[in-house]
């Protein structure tokens, strides 16, 4: 099981949950588990074209999907993949 | 004026300055030859809130000699939970004085560079030419961006940090090392800011007091790094901490060939609007309005008009121009309080939330005899009534 890092902003779509164990080989896969499990996830994690949003990054351990294989990285089982999006701070926009 | 390009051998230390920075000096790794660094080092920090806070404190306490803070707005009490160069006697003040009185108090030794004004696609090149680091401590993303940008196109080094309810981003941006490789920036981490509204910021999610002092404390020290060139620069990689879980991670960032500013094929080779990259520029219809001008003549020849001021309760306490309360949020459950035959003026603090309000109540209720006073009671207070207070 690969465990998945959730960011304070997206807590409130999983239950409050911070971390969470996924079986899956692949980013794509382990996205799919998570939006079946949290549907309100999906707006955050896949963008219209159903890639991951550029102001979301996710690292499978310390390493940026952009240079591995993007979606299709695959996930070993004790990977630890984190979700980091944009944050920029104080201003109400 | 900051003097350009500074030799740091050339740099001398009074017996004061020795003993006020002894403990650097006897660092090994660190030394007099860091320390002069320090002192022939030009910073821009733009932001002077929560991260600038420490960053500032911990640059003008180190030595840092040239220190240019830019910031236009002032302090408010809501600021004081975090932003701790100010306190109860600087609510009120700008944000960019008022630091640097606080700054010069703790080092009178360095030079402070006062730049009161928003940065914009029109001054960042020319403020940010002056300076050999920007340390950034924005709180907005077009800013950011902005930031990112003028510092690639400029050559700079951009110290970032960002913060965010319990969490904390740092890095070094653009970063050139000794063998003259450039490092990714900002753009090759986030190519594109998230859309309006779908990450909260945290004026509305809120912020934990401690968090910035932590992470602007990290983006002081990468400023350091960067000037002495002491260490390994956190170039290329990307830190962010959980203060929840206690848990930090350093990740591996490597530059984009599909980045706009300098990938294989740069597109963007000038500062660009940075509001409508973000998506933030939204036309809006315009509103009916009436300067403050206009209001001090109606007012003074006994005109008959309802006054309604959007603004909230605590913000009324503060000052008030006798109109009668109803906030924003409110209003279009009071609109059966708002006259429908006479002019009616509304106004906030500077004009936005009362054209908002003005709209709704003519979208849901047809209301035709909105008058929206430009610049609000901000406005009033400068050009009729500078003895108000300002909040």
């Amino acid at each position: 099981m690969a465990t998945v890092i959730i960011p304070t902003p997206l807590r409130k779509f999983t239950n409050n949950n911070a971390r969470l164990t996924v079986h899956a080989n692949t980013v794509t896969e382990m996205i799919q588990k998570l939006i079946t499990e949290f549907p309100d996830l999906k707006k955050h994690l896949l963008d219209a074209n159903g890639s991951v949003p550029s102001f979301i990054n996710i690292f499978v351990n310390d390493d940026d999907i952009r240079n591995l294989q993007r979606e299709q990285t695959v996930v070993m089982d004790n990977a630890t993949v984190s979700i980091v999006p944009a944050i920029a701070g104080g201003a109400p926009l | 004026m900051i003097q350009k390009s500074m030799n740091h051998e050339n740099i001398q230390f009074s017996k004061e300055e020795l003993a006020r920075y002894n403990r650097h000096i006897i660092i090994k790794e660190f030394g007099l030859e860091s320390q002069k660094k320090l002192k022939a080092a030009k910073v821009l920090v733009i932001g002077s809130g929560g991260l600038g806070s420490p960053v500032l404190l911990y640059l003008a306490a180190a030595g840092v000699g040239n220190i240019g803070i830019v910031d236009f707005d002032v302090v408010d009490d809501s600021n004081l939970q975090r932003q701790v160069l100010f306190g109860v006697t600087e609510v009120g003040k700008f944000k960019a004085e008022a630091a640097k009185q606080r700054l010069q108090s703790l080092n009178p030794y360095i030079n402070i560079q006062v730049h009161k004004v928003q940065l914009t696609s029109k001054n960042a090149l020319d403020l940010i030419k002056d300076y050999d680091v920007v340390a950034d401590g924005t709180d907005n993303f077009p800013t950011r961006y902005l930031v990112n940008d003028a510092c690639v196109l400029s050559g700079k080094p951009n110290v970032y940090a960002s913060i965010f309810q319990f969490e904390g981003q740092v890095s070094v941006f653009n970063y050139t090392n000794s063998k003259g490789e450039v490092g990714p920036n900002y753009r090759d981490l986030y190519a594109t800011p998230p859309p309006p509204g779908l990450v909260p910021s945290c004026a509305e999610g809120g912020v934990l007091g401690v968090l910035p002092g932590i992470i602007g404390s990290l983006q002081a020290l990468e400023v350091i790094k960067v000037v002495t060139g002491i260490g390994e620069i956190l170039s290329g990689r990307f830190f962010i901490f959980d203060a929840l879980s206690f848990e930090s991670r350093t990740f591996n960032l490597k530059r984009n060939p599909a980045n706009p500013l300098n990938g294989t094929n740069p597109t963007i080779k000038e500062l660009i609007d940075y509001e409508q990259f973000c998506g933030l520029k939204v036309i809006e219809r315009p509103v009916k309005e009436i300067s403050v001008k206009e209001l001090e003549e109606w007012q003074d020849r006994g005109e008959d008009f309802q006054f309604i001021d959007v603004r909230e309760q605590h913000e009324y306490d503060i000052v008030n121009l006798g109109a009668e309360l109803i906030p924003l949020g409110v209003v279009a459950q009071h609109a059966d309080k708002i006259d429908r035959k006479k002019k009616v003026i509304i106004h906030c603090k500077t004009g936005n939330r009362s054209a908002k309000a003005i709209r709704e109540l003519e979208d849901k209720f047809g209301f035709n005899n909105l008058y929206n006073l430009k610049a609000g009671i901000f406005g009033y207070i400068d050009e009729v009534n500078p003895s108000l207070q300002k909040y």
